[in-house]
């Protein structure tokens, strides 16, 4: 979805040397989580050991981007001003067809079709030249 | 493991607080934590009669530096000192630390003490977050605020369970009958169900009242040994076990609503302190945000996994009612002091001092905390 960066106000992760390689992904449309290279292991958010092995030498792997809802939220109360304009907003905890828990949210559904476990598949949205960020849409 | 067995060596000799309703109307900029936990220091020393020399370990909660706070109430020369972050589940963490203290000789008399100018500073639970923290990458989708965790695995267990939006209202209209009973608690005034139905949305599916007061205030509660407590003027509450159990992940949030902490714990609890779910008079169940009062019944087996938004209806958790439960108004009513006003709560039920909303016959009393560390006690007379 193209918008005008130069618009974007809602907050973002800065770019790092850690998670620079998710960030580059999103670009491409590809949903990317570290996998360690000794165990297999996935996680996310980013961070700089393996929590199964605490090996450091990881990959950067696109993943399937689906997953399902494991739970969901709509905001009433305003916390961020960046989000005003949105409220009632949705907040959505998916689970990855990987296991792997990622705080996200739901588009292109009524908050009132939700339902735990729902099947979803992410899309993104560019937020910057450097950054885009992830939803999901039903599957 | 080898253990030594902590059951009914240490007791719970002193409480004292400031009075929340009376704080909660006069905001006051200048009002420091340690202020307020020096208040209840005080009280607390005066309720248990104990020279203030005995004390010889100080577990400071929320207020920023132990070393501050040792100069303030003037505790120079202690053996066991340090400071606890300013979250509710330190509140049984430090309570689990003075019993570890105590009956390894590493102290005999321990204040934990709590000083909270939440209120008055405007201290808020969401919309705060270090950009280079892991709770970046959930502010980016608006997400913030411990509340809308608790919402997310209330969602679920709804989903799971069947549980219908309007069961919760159990839980926030006992808070407010028993606040009503509470001269020290925030709000005094009885909720119906219609009311708690009409309350808006702050992260659906939880509403206004689900929601704990924050507030200032101060409590603190002296812990010593059972030769000891014997000696002191009020009657002592044991400590008849005290056990923590962690669900850590990037997310407030856990699968099982902390169902196997709790489950690990009450294992462990109920085996010390050689009680049953059912010899339990009375529950303080920590409420940031009332859903985890159903996630602790089903924890700690007061009633079946998935069955807490029925068993708590009709009465079941009021004073007079199967398992009288926030006897106090818990953090929805009474005030939100983070697990420190519920614990002595307990004590003052164990003493036979809770006035209107008196227990009758009260003698096992259990507290705990559901969160990311969870944490129970079971005390008795």
């Amino acid at each position: 979805m193209a918008t005008d960066v130069s618009a974007y106000t809602k907050p973002l992760p800065p770019i790092t040397k850690l998670n620079a390689p998710f960030w580059e992904g999103t670009k491409k449309g590809e949903l990317r989580l570290q996998t360690c290279n000794e165990c297999g292991h996935q996680w996310y958010p980013p961070s700089t050991h393996c929590p199964n092995c605490l090996s450091r030498d990881y990959a950067w792997k696109a993943v399937s981007g689906r997953g399902k809802v494991w739970s969901w939220v709509v905001f009433h109360q305003r916390y961020f001003k960046a989000f005003e304009d949105e409220l009632p907003y949705n907040v959505t905890l998916v689970e990855l067809d990987e296991g792997v828990m990622m705080m996200s949210t739901l588009r292109g559904i009524d908050d009132k079709d939700v339902h735990c476990d729902l099947q979803v598949k992410v899309e993104f949205e560019d937020a910057t030249d450097e950054q885009s960020v992830p939803y999901f849409v039903p599957a | 493991m080898a253990e030594i067995n902590i059951r009914d060596k240490t007791a719970i000799v002193g409480i004292g607080s400031t009075n929340f309703g009376a704080m909660y109307r006069d905001l006051d900029k200048e009002r420091t934590s340690y202020e307020l936990a020096a208040d209840a220091l005080k009280a607390a020393i005066d309720d248990s009669g104990i020279d203030k020399n005995d004390i010889d370990g100080l577990l400071c909660v929320r207020t920023p530096s132990y070393a501050r706070m040792a100069d303030v109430v003037g505790l120079h020369h202690l053996r066991l000192v340090n400071q606890l972050e300013g979250s509710g589940r330190m509140a049984g963490v430090a309570l689990q630390y003075a019993v570890m203290a105590i009956v390894t000789g590493q102290a005999e008399t321990v204040a934990i003490v709590y000083g909270n100018n939440g209120r008055s500073v405007g201290d808020r639970y969401g919309g705060v977050f270090s950009p280079d923290s892991p709770a970046a990458w959930d502010a980016m989708y608006g997400m913030t605020s411990p509340g809308a965790a608790v919402a997310h695995m209330w969602r679920r267990y709804m989903y799971l369970y069947g549980a219908s939006e309007d069961s919760l209202a159990a839980a926030a209209i006992n808070n407010r009958a028993n606040g009503a009973k509470n001269p020290n608690a925030v709000f005094q005034k009885p909720i119906t169900k219609e009311e708690y139905m009409q309350a808006r949305y702050i992260a659906e599916p939880l509403r206004l009242f689900d929601y704990c007061i924050i507030n200032d205030g101060g409590v603190a509660t002296i812990v010593t040994t059972a030769e000891k407590a014997k000696t002191l003027k009020q009657p002592p509450v044991y400590i008849g076990a005290s056990y923590s159990a962690t669900d850590l992940t990037n997310y407030y949030t856990t699968h099982d609503f902390f169902f196997g902490a709790m489950q690990d714990i009450a294992g462990r609890l109920y085996k010390t302190a050689d009680v049953t779910p059912s010899e339990i008079d009375f529950a303080q169940l920590y409420d940031n945000f009332t859903p985890t009062q159903f996630f602790a019944l089903e924890g700690y087996g007061f009633c079946e996994r998935g069955t807490a938004h029925k068993w708590a209806q009709d009465g079941r958790i009021a004073l007079d009612g199967d398992l009288p439960v926030n006897t106090s108004g818990g953090h929805t009513a009474e005030s939100y002091m983070q697990g420190h006003a519920l614990t002595i709560e307990a004590v003052r039920q164990l003493r036979g001092q809770a006035g209107e909303r008196q227990v009758k016959n009260a003698k096992v009393g259990f507290y705990t905390c559901p969160a990311p560390i969870c944490n129970a006690h079971i005390l008795h007379n």
